[in-house]
């Protein structure tokens, strides 16, 4: 792997519920490399969004650091976290909501530029229609429009060039495209594809569907109740998951076959309260795998093949 | 085949636009057997969830309905508000894409559970709760007793859609419409609903519609599939015959443009160039037309028709087949 561009230690994220403290992120440690895609996976509840805010400083982590390109985030103070963010970026699920109503698709995508302080008008338009015609749209056809306008996917690529236009170097994406129709979904992953080329992005895609994360990551991070279950090459974990939670994953893909029969006794069930996690390892209450050892011994994250590591006593390799 | 138990004739909706009326059904035939699965398949807009509204009388008031549905030896068309009400439940129910929507978020999930017994069987409320908690247990859901006292907001996502599935399965129906029920979820609980729905579906021998625009949901799970596409259905088949051979373009492209498993990452998806059309605005010939790799003049004059031409035994609207 090269360099990290983004390094996330230890990382803990903690929200005060109903008196209760719920770990939303609980000691996570992962490396993006430059020009790398990472992909991070896992059920609604588990973290990963968090994990993603947690990294641009949205959320303030409880404890763990964050170093990007040699710079830690969780000490920084707010202004110059507000000129650090112009090289990371977010992409939200909801890219209808994520556009203010009331404002044309022009200013929308100019407005990160006015913020760090691009005062020429000409300039501004010029990279506008740059970045709109990057991400597909006609800059003359759109740029007068409302967000209302568009379809999702369309205004999928709107919130692409907003991120974009700066240039950052890092982009979070967090469920870009699963708010959108299989067909456009296929458009959108292509252009995030395209787009990482052209920028020299790197990329940390957040998502609950493997099999678009497999489309587009070099590596995958599958993530459970706050923890990190299995790292490694995206290849070699679909091939070969060693830990029972990413074969559960892989398992639940609906397959477009008829002549695969749909997976039966899924293990059952769903993810315990993040309020309660179960004691050691935390997919043991739905683990087939599980023993003893499991209910008292927390797994820590160990190398089982070559740049594949798996949190569980009873790794399935 | 058996008589059918649902057979829809020749159904057009129009929805009203400041652009025009937009023809969101557009002439649709479909035939479904008791205890049979149909799946009917395709992207937003393309009419499929206001075909369902049309069976379920459903649509909204502006919108304008023509055709036949025959449910049961019924025209469902010409029914009387009161006859239609007594037939949702006991004949016909559904189930929504958002189960946070579709439950009333201010009452118990055992009052919304007792209300549909009572309502429909005339139960009283000792009875209807002894159902209910068999009903949650039926669908998978732990501590039954205690769920019913609890509110929507208190369950995940994938436990509200059981419930949802709990409160139509509650007057056994003898046909279950699902719309897009699995696509609010995570895959694993998505796997687990559509479990749940084929079980059910299998012990009471009900006949189920299952909409959803994602082609690897239907493959294992239906019997029939029907494809969307502007409003019009443009190929039906046997599930297994549609995935072994498939005749229209628009689906292979549909299919294309789902990730792959067994392919390496960073390969790029065939995804379909465009959009779909304007409906306010017809075209003269075939909708998918301005999308399609096979197109040549004749598709853009003529609309084909919704055939089996050789006779094999699937339906396809196109004049180039695969």
């Amino acid at each position: 792997m090269t360099a990290p561009l983004l390094s996330v230690r230890n990382l803990v994220v903690e929200y005060p519920v109903a008196g209760k403290t719920l770990s939303a992120v609980a000691d996570v440690s992962l490396e993006v490399g430059k020009g790398e895609t990472l992909g991070l996976v896992g059920e609604s509840g588990c973290g990963k969004s968090t994990l993603g805010r947690a990294v641009l400083q949205l959320r303030r982590p409880t404890a763990g650091k964050v170093v990007f390109d040699g710079t830690e985030l969780t000490g920084l103070a707010a202004e110059k976290m507000r000129l650090m963010r112009r090289r990371l970026q977010l992409i939200f699920q909801d890219p209808i909501a994520s556009l203010n109503p009331r404002r044309t698709i022009g200013d929308i995508v100019a407005e990160p530029l006015i913020i760090a302080g691009v005062s020429d008008k000409a300039e501004r338009d010029r990279r506008v229609r740059e970045v709109l015609t990057a991400v597909g749209l006609d800059a003359d056809l759109v740029s007068g429009r409302l967000p209302h306008e568009f379809s999702g996917g369309q205004c999928q690529r709107v919130c692409i060039a907003r991120a974009l236009i700066l240039e950052p170097e890092l982009v979070i994406c967090d469920e870009p495209v699963s708010a959108l129709d299989v067909s456009i979904r296929a458009q959108i992953l292509n252009l995030l594809e395209d787009m990482k080329r052209r920028y020299g992005l790197t990329l940390l895609f957040i998502a609950h569907d493997l099999a678009v994360v497999k489309a587009v990551s070099d590596r995958i991070a599958v993530m459970y109740l706050g923890k990190l279950c299995e790292v490694g090459p995206t290849e070699k974990l679909f091939a070969q998951p060693a830990h029972p939670y990413t074969a559960l994953l892989l398992d639940a893909i609906p397959v477009p076959d008829p002549s695969v029969k749909p997976a039966t006794n899924l293990s059952v069930g769903e993810p315990p309260s993040p309020l309660a996690p179960p004691s050691g390892c935390r997919f043991r209450t739905r683990c087939p795998r599980a023993d003893a050892v499991c209910a008292e011994v927390v797994p820590s994250l160990r190398e089982i093949a070559d740049g594949q590591f798996a949190a569980c006593h009873h790794p399935l390799v | 085949m058996s008589a059918p138990l649902l057979s829809v004739e020749g159904i057009t909706v129009d929805l009203p636009t400041p652009r025009g009326p937009l023809r969101a059904v557009d002439g649709v035939d479909l035939t479904l057997a008791p205890g049979s699965t149909l799946g009917i398949v395709g992207e937003s807009g393309c009419g499929k969830t206001m075909l369902s509204r049309a069976v379920l009388q459903l649509l909204p008031k502006r919108a304008k309905l023509g055709g036949r549905i025959m449910f049961a030896g019924r025209d469902l068309v010409t029914l009387q508000p009161e006859e239609l009400r007594r037939l949702r439940g006991p004949e016909l129910a559904v189930v929504f894409q958002d189960p946070m929507t579709s439950l009333n978020p201010v009452l118990t999930i055992g009052t919304q559970i007792v209300e549909t017994l009572q309502a429909h069987l005339g139960m009283d409320t000792v009875t209807a709760m002894r159902r209910g908690v068999e009903l949650l247990a039926a669908v998978g859901i732990p501590a039954p007793e205690q769920r019913l006292r609890q509110y929507p907001h208190q369950l995940s996502g994938g436990m509200r859609q059981r419930v949802a599935i709990a409160i139509a399965l509650s007057c056994e129906p003898k046909l279950l419409i699902a719309d897009e029920p699995t696509t609010a979820l995570d895959v694993t609980v998505q796997a687990q609903i559509l479990d749940l729905l084929a079980r059910e579906q299998q012990r009471r021998h009900m006949a189920m519609i299952l909409i959803t625009h994602d082609l690897g949901v239907v493959a294992g799970r239906t019997d029939e599939v029907a494809v969307m596409y502007a409003g019009r259905v443009v190929e039906r088949a046997p599930t297994p015959k549609l995935f072994t051979r498939m005749r229209m373009p628009y689906t292979e492209a549909l299919l294309a443009a789902i990730p792959k498993l067994d392919s390496p990452p960073h390969t790029p998806l065939p995804a379909i160039a465009g959009r779909p059309p304007d409906q306010t605005r017809p075209l003269k010939g075939c909708s998918f037309e301005p999308r399609c790799r096979y197109a040549d003049d004749h598709c853009r004059s003529a609309k084909p028709p919704l055939a089996d031409p050789e006779r094999a035994g699937g339906l396809f609207a196109c004049w180039h087949p695969l």
